[in-house]
């Protein structure tokens, strides 16, 4: 059975498709072509949410994207959307949609209260009622979130895939109402690559609502059809409907959300198509075609259900065949809304009256109102409205003739639908974001677009322009001319299409005018006495707030807007802020462009998060990487950290173990026997040319042109500013060709710092860097037998102290692999680093493992690792420096050379680096040899009763260490090499305060003995 | 997001590249002889000009070569992109590259 309201016949949704869907709990049916709000309309249905601040009634007030009433939340459980606008959500079989903002139900909400106490919460009523005392603001907060709140949250992770998408054409036209076509089909044709974006689900635009235009001399849509079929067959021409087109950026850029899936019912969505796609499109040129927003006008009670736009009532009469009302009055101040009357007329709706706000009533659409017998009341306004969930009437008064005032007796008129119209305004909003300028029309009372910033053009309704003839022409104009720009050469030439309104006097050139700009209509009491004059109904602003701010001394329209909040919520005030700027000037008394505008920001709408997102979440992130001997690892139990990407083990954990009884295991194991680590993630940078040894000895802080082939050095690298950047060891593998290492999570960054000063700095060097970080695979041996274990697998490398000392590396076979072992130590015991090709890493680790099994083996990992080169005082940089912390400050001043200039050196020798107080790098050993510092804790040096201390410094690294079978630490404490044996206090969260005492940082072997043996 | 024209690669994505900070600084030879000042004038004392801006930017994800660029910082249009080492081109003040 059909909706109560739906005609007959007409529109352009489909009767032989019924859908049925549900709101607020109840089952209704629409038909395929509705929107939400359609449906809703057909079904009677006018009341659909709460207002935000006073929990009135709201209905559906527009047909599009300028939406401010009817938000809604669909779905439910994880996969919701909340603040939905019901005009914009294309309805599917099964679709579940609800109110928001009231409690408990639409039709009785307790906050309603606010209505009736809405005299105490007048503009600015947040900031100045809950800014004292600010510790309660949390508590406030919660209160005003729980009251205010739009919408629900999703209750689980989405399940919906999103996606992203990166596309360039020549010419991009935003919109696909007449202009948009125009533009489009001129640009297609002459060859240029162009996107066509639209965010209906259809093309056409304004022609949808007025069907009884022609184009061509056909009817508007069958015009429109043939422009898609064309568009469509050109392969240089890419439609995207039901697109967002919400943001326009810096050289052309724009942001587009392509919603893929919404429109379907859920078992007939393709599983392999992401729900929305986000498009990053780079444009030669634009053409903005996004048309025009009717105006609301400014008048008591204004925002009761039943009360919407005139050209809304047109769209849902003609596009959907809903009849929005059985009684309309229709509420003008121009001509154009004479059509909503004579539609609705045509479609067997009561016309109770035309009421004009214009002294005398005349213009093409009047004119025919008038013939048809239509009741005119011009010179006339609303002053009051009744009705609670629905409008059920309106009071009309004679205005006085300059409009500030009515007469206090009027007439009641019965209805149950308002048709209004207060005007135009260009959807200038791309525009504006693109930088363009904007300038007000005197004649059109609107703001349309100045002057480009960027590659683009407005055209038809959008820039002013409201006839349909001048919309088809400059659109055509536009798009040849885009094309053009954008360097097509033109492979044909159509003319512009041609419009004509066979029913209409004044053709198909008319735009709306004549028109009276009444900005606030008076009501029957004095403003902000009775009756609420809304100006944005989202954010429930009225004419009374504007001007209360405007009392308390504001003055910029930018402050006006963030006090009494207008304008600012999810519709931007696509409806308000015309009228909110121009209320403000008619106080002031000045010219409206003195005002100026608020900026208009991204998105146009709502975009959903999940399309930032797209793909890049879970796994994908970031990504993640292994070394070749990964698996190996996994096989073995090891549980693993993350060292910038890279997956490292962190500890080994035998059966029934804790990490700190296994790192305790593999500290162990690597002084009394043998451990093996993977070091393949440690970054390698091959540096070759004829200057590679200058280069290096520029780079790093120590001297490098006399480093023999075949020998390693140990380097540290330091920012400009004097401050330790990276630390490693570099071998010379040839007279002009060097390997080095650098820490695992700082390969990228150190590579980006060689590469700059070599191209900035000292083009004149010769030198070539490669990354072989993921070309060699690394596996580090540790202990006392690490020179047996490796004698057993090599029979071309001389593996005595004399013939391989430490710091040299050689070449040879170990376990029948070519390798380069490099006879370096992070541990602090005999160590050698084996590099082999990545592709051989694991066989490697294998034959280690096998051929090591009778010194128990241990693998360790990075735990182990931190604790042994702790027990060593070996800094990690970015754990125990912190790019505020120089050589000198670490107490490694043998390692800067006196004699060359290095990047960072003229730094080191500034004043502030003198100063006692800095912070320098010491051991801290606890009194209690059990008690491990926290890592990060602050020291101080006496305990004061209050909470604040003088802090003297931080612990960087502390761990337990077997070895010396007690805690050990490294801090940094302002002139802690001053104060070696001094108490020092660290105070913990707990109340429990830590005592230990200042130490020199290495603490285990002090003569290196067990490396270089 | 910028669009940036690499003089090695072409036009590419901003997202592709990394910023450096004012081009023309050169890296004193002779730190030994100037004063805590001077020496602090170089490593942080950069220009924030409001207006046309000569930087440096380097193509991280592309070929890796740093290179100037003339950009307005008002407007973010570029106005020029050069090599490295090389003088800033005449400007033309209408024109982006």
């Amino acid at each position: 059975m059909p909706a109560r309201f739906r005609l007959t016949e007409g529109g352009r949704i489909d009767r032989s498709k019924p859908i049925s869907f549900t709101f607020n709990g109840k089952v209704y049916q629409g038909f395929e072509g509705d929107t939400l709000a359609s449906a809703l309309l057909a079904n009677g249905v006018h009341l659909v949410g709460r207002s935000f601040k006073y929990h009135r009634p709201r209905g559906i007030m527009s047909a599009g994207a300028e939406e401010a009433n009817a938000l809604i939340q669909v779905g439910e459980g994880a996969r919701t959307d909340p603040n939905l606008r019901a005009t914009q959500i294309e309805l599917v079989d099964g679709l579940k949609a609800a109110s928001q903002n009231c409690w408990p139900s639409v039709e009785f909400d307790v906050s309603i209260v606010n209505n009736i106490a809405s005299r105490l919460i007048p503009s600015g009523f947040y900031y100045k009622t809950f800014m004292w005392p600010a510790s309660l603001w949390m508590t406030y907060e919660k209160i005003i979130r729980n009251a205010a709140g739009l919408g629900k949250a999703p209750e689980g992770p989405d399940p919906d895939s999103y996606d992203k998408t990166f596309a360039h054409c020549d010419v991009l036209v935003v919109g696909a109402g007449p202009t948009g076509l125009a533009a489009a089909l001129s640009a297609g044709r002459s060859g240029a690559r162009v996107i066509l974006s639209e965010q209906d689900a259809t093309l056409g635009g304004s022609l949808l609502s007025e069907p009884d235009l022609q184009i061509d001399g056909q009817p508007a849509l069958e015009w429109v059809a043939a422009a898609r079929a064309e568009l469509e067959g050109l392969d240089n021409v890419r439609i995207l409907t039901r697109t967002q087109t919400y943001g326009y950026f810096d050289h052309n850029f724009i942001g587009l959300m392509e919603n893929l899936t919404d429109h379907l019912p859920q078992s007939a969505k393709p599983p392999k198509l992401p729900r929305h796609r986000l498009w990053k499109l780079r444009a030669k040129q634009v053409v903005i075609a996004t048309g025009a927003i009717e105006r609301p006008l400014v008048f008591s009670d204004n925002d009761r259900p039943g009360i919407m736009l005139a050209s809304a009532c047109r769209t849902y009469l003609n596009r959907f065949g809903v009849k929005p009302g059985s009684k309309a009055v229709v509420f003008t101040n121009n001509d154009g809304a004479y059509a909503a009357a004579l539609d609705m007329h045509k479609a067997g709706i009561q016309i109770a009256a035309i009421v004009d706000l214009r002294a005398y009533a005349e213009g093409p659409l009047t004119e025919q109102a008038r013939d048809a017998g239509l009741r005119i009341l011009d010179g006339h306004a609303i002053t009051a409205t009744a009705g609670d969930k629905r409008v059920k009437a309106v009071q009309v008064t004679r205005l006085s003739d300059d409009g500030e005032s009515a007469k206090a007796v009027g007439e009641h008129i019965e209805c149950d639908l308002v048709a209004v119209s207060g005007g135009w305004n260009p959807t200038v909003h791309l525009h504006s974001q693109s930088r363009g300028k904007i300038l007000f029309d005197e004649t059109y009372a609107c703001f349309v677009p100045g002057d480009s910033a960027q590659a683009s053009t407005t055209a038809g309704a959008c820039s002013g322009s409201f006839g349909l003839g001048a919309c088809l022409s400059q659109g055509h104009d536009a798009g040849l001319a885009a094309a053009k720009a954008a360097g097509v050469k033109s492979r044909k030439k159509g003319s512009a299409p041609q419009a004509e309104d066979p029913n209409a006097p004044g053709g198909a050139d008319r735009d709306f005018l004549p028109a009276r700009w009444l900005w606030l209509v008076p009501g029957d009491k004095p403003l902000g006495h009775g009756g609420k004059h809304f100006v944005d109904v989202q954010n429930d602003v009225t004419a009374a707030d504007l001007h209360l701010a405007l009392r308390e001394g504001y003055r910029s329209i930018e402050h006006v807007k963030r006090y009494t909040t207008t304008g600012m919520g999810t519709d931007q005030g696509k409806t308000s802020n015309v009228n909110a700027i121009a209320i403000v000037s008619q106080y002031f008394g000045c010219p409206i462009p003195d005002v100026g505008v608020t900026t208009f920001r991204p998105p146009y709408t709502p975009v959903t998060f999940g399309v930032f997102a797209g793909r890049d979440i879970g796994d994908l992130l970031d990504p993640a990487r292994k070394t070749p001997m990964h698996a190996l690892h996994e096989h073995a139990g090891a549980t693993f950290e993350d060292v910038g990407q890279w997956k490292r083990p962190w500890y080994f954990p035998h059966e029934g173990e804790d990490m700190h009884q296994a790192v305790n295991r593999e500290v162990r194991a690597c002084r009394e026997s043998l451990g093996v680590m993977d070091a393949s993630t440690l970054g390698k940078i091959d540096i070759q040319g004829k200057d590679a040894a200058e280069f290096l000895n520029r780079v790093y802080t120590n001297a490098w042109l006399k480093l023999k082939v075949g020998a390693c050095r140990y380097g540290l690298m330091l920012g400009e500013n004097g401050m330790v950047m990276d630390d490693g060891v570099t071998s010379r593998l040839g007279e002009n060709h060097f390997l080095m290492t650098t820490t695992s999570g700082n390969a990228a960054p150190v590579l980006a710092h060689l590469e700059e000063y070599l191209q900035t700095e000292w083009p004149e060097l010769e030198v070539y860097l490669t990354s072989v970080t993921e070309q060699f695979a690394t596996v580090s041996i540790a202990g006392p037998n690490a020179r047996k274990l490796l004698a057993e697998l090599t029979d071309d490398i001389d593996l005595s102290a004399e013939a391989f000392p430490f710091m040299t590396w050689r070449n040879g076979r170990v376990a029948g692999i070519p390798a380069r072992v490099f006879r370096i130590s992070f541990t602090g015991d005999l160590s050698y680093e084996i590099n082999v090709p990545a592709s051989y890493g694991a066989a490697l680790w294998q034959a280690v493992m096998t051929t090591g099994e009778k010194y128990a083996i241990t693998p360790y990992g990075t735990e182990a690792m931190h604790v042994l080169r702790a027990e060593k005082g070996f800094i990690i940089v970015g754990q125990d420096t912190d790019g505020s912390v120089t050589p000198i400050d670490l107490g490694m001043d043998w390692i800067v050379s006196k004699t060359k200039d290095f990047v960072g050196r003229r730094s080191l020798y500034r004043s502030d680096m003198d100063k006692p107080d800095r912070k320098q790098l010491v051991g801290l050993l606890t009194d209690a040899p059990d008690t491990v510092l926290p890592e990060g804790a602050q020291l101080v040096e006496k305990i004061e009763s209050g909470p604040t201390m003088a802090m003297v410094g931080h612990v960087t690294s502390s761990y337990h260490s077997p070895n010396c079978e007690r805690s050990i630490a490294m801090a940094l404490i302002k002139g802690g090499r001053a104060r070696m044996g001094q108490k020092l206090y660290s105070p913990q969260a707990d109340g429990k305060v830590i005592t230990c005492s200042v130490s020199d940082v290495v603490f285990y072997d002090k003569e290196g003995e067990r490396t270089r043996g | 997001m910028l669009e940036i024209k690499c003089p090695y690669c072409g036009p590419r994505f901003e997202t592709e590249f990394s910023y450096g900070g004012e081009a023309h600084i050169e890296r004193p030879k002779d730190s030994e002889n100037l004063s805590d000042e001077q020496w602090g004038e170089y490593v942080f004392m950069n220009s924030n000009t409001k207006g046309v801006f000569l930087e440096r930017w380097v193509h991280t994800s592309g070929c890796r070569r740093w290179f100037n660029v003339a950009r307005d910082t008002v407007s973010y249009q570029i106005l020029a992109v050069y090599e490295t080492g090389t003088k800033a081109p005449k400007l033309d003040l209408r024109k982006d590259v």
